[in-house]
């Protein structure tokens, strides 16, 4: 195979990467202890090769590595800030939440009731005075028939009744409970008792 | 600190960069120091000759590394992370020039047939480089000169390939092009930066260089 100086030129490059077939190599290379002008282009393009594949080739301006770093641990102090700020973002609305999920709690707006299946309260004027005895689980308003001990009755405010842990009688503090959990048959019974709350079905207990 | 992340250029440099990586993908950001810091230099370089103004390559080149630690996790350990890196900072220094020309009338598309032949422009002998060449600032000079003329799509392919040491595979998917495209334009800008370097720094460095008249051979 003999080749020109054209095809000398297409292929010096391709031949400084030795992606070259072989045969088309030792063409070149023939080429080449003739052709002085060829060996000319050869030798320069491979000192361009050179040259700029030295890495002295570029100067890095004075500081550019202190910039760099500097910026570097900004944005990563900055990373940190958001992410503290998202921590205490994140605190804060777990103590909402939970705040808000204690504020349903028994303890803090309904006081644990007495019993376990009674309808809390909450509807009863808090200032009203009601009856509740030592032994029941319910209050009433005075001279309810359905007050269970009544040795040992005290007078106290609905509210006080309701923090002590006493429900409503579901007879005598109908009109003050919800009306969706009451069923007519809990209306006869003295201390019956309204299930989970949202449970439209009534478990009837004795107090 | 433990030894094994401060040895990058040592043999197991390699694995020590894995080694690093994988402890930044686990919080120790702080590391992403020790991870760059081979590579600053390239990064800065990479960033300039795209952009060709030391401001705004060192900016470019900043932002990129930002942008390296943060997508950390999606580096892939098949690549090189030197190639993965410059990949990030030649998108964002192209990113950075078309927002640049944006407002600019698209200038007249290069009409140089990559296919075509290119001849050289000259035959100045350019046998041999003196060690301390680029010891000298006005040798440096001249290279970014010559480099700087040169239109971007050579450039931008020279850079990867010859001043970045990608592979040809890694250049054209870095820039979006064929292998074969690569090959092309890195012909024509070795040839393109010999025709321009090698009259002065073959022989009379007090010789008019034809790009230091504004001409240009092609």
């Amino acid at each position: 195979m003999v080749v020109n100086c054209e095809q000398v030129w297409r292929e010096i490059s391709n031949y400084l990467e030795g992606d070259i077939e072989p045969n088309l190599r030792a063409a070149i290379e023939e080429h080449f202890r003739g052709c002085k002008h060829c060996t000319a282009v050869l030798d320069g393009t491979r000192n361009v090769i050179q040259l700029y594949g030295d890495e002295r080739m570029v100067e890095v301006p004075l500081g550019f590595s202190h910039r760099l770093h500097r910026r570097l641990e900004e944005n990563m102090a900055s990373g940190r800030r958001s992410f503290l700020g998202w921590m205490v973002a994140a605190a804060a609305a777990i103590l909402v939440a939970g705040g808000f999920e204690m504020g349903r709690s028994s303890v803090f707006s309904h006081p644990e009731l007495r019993s376990e299946h009674a309808q809390p309260g909450s509807g009863v004027p808090p200032n009203m005075m009601v009856v509740v005895s030592e032994e029941g689980k319910t209050f009433h308003v005075p001279g309810c028939p359905f007050i269970h001990d009544k040795a040992r009755l005290r007078t106290i405010a609905a509210r006080e009744a309701i923090r002590e842990g006493y429900a409503p009688c579901v007879r005598c503090m109908r009109k003050y409970l919800s009306a969706s959990l009451i069923s007519p048959s809990a209306s006869a019974d003295s201390e019956a008792q309204v299930s989970g709350s949202g449970n439209p079905n009534l478990r009837i207990k004795r107090g | 600190m433990p030894e094994e992340v401060m040895s990058l250029g040592s043999p197991a440099g390699q694995f020590n960069e894995e080694l690093l990586i994988r402890r930044i993908r686990d919080g120790e950001h702080d590391l992403f120091y020790e991870l760059i810091r081979p590579y600053e230099r390239r990064v800065y370089s990479a960033a300039l000759a795209i952009l060709r103004n030391e401001a705004d390559a060192e900016d470019a080149a900043q932002e990129a590394v930002l942008k390296a630690l943060k997508h950390i996790r999606q580096f892939r350990a098949e690549a090189r992370f030197s190639t993965w890196l410059i990949q990030i900072v030649v998108n964002e220094a192209r990113m950075r020039k078309r927002k640049e020309h944006a407002h600019m009338i698209e200038p007249i598309v290069d009409h140089q047939d990559e296919e075509g032949n290119y001849t050289p422009r000259d035959f100045a002998d350019w046998r041999e480089i003196p060690s301390e060449t680029l010891e000298r600032k006005e040798v440096r000079q001249r290279l970014a000169e010559a480099l700087a003329s040169l239109g971007e799509k050579y450039r931008e392919v020279f850079v990867l390939r010859d001043m970045q040491h990608l592979s040809i595979e890694e250049t054209a998917k870095t820039l979006g092009i064929t292998t074969a495209s690569v090959k092309t334009r890195l012909l024509r800008a070795r040839l393109m930066l010999r025709d321009l370097l090698a009259p002065g720094l073959g022989g009379d460095w007090n010789s008019k260089l034809s790009f230091a008249k504004g001409t240009k051979p092609w």
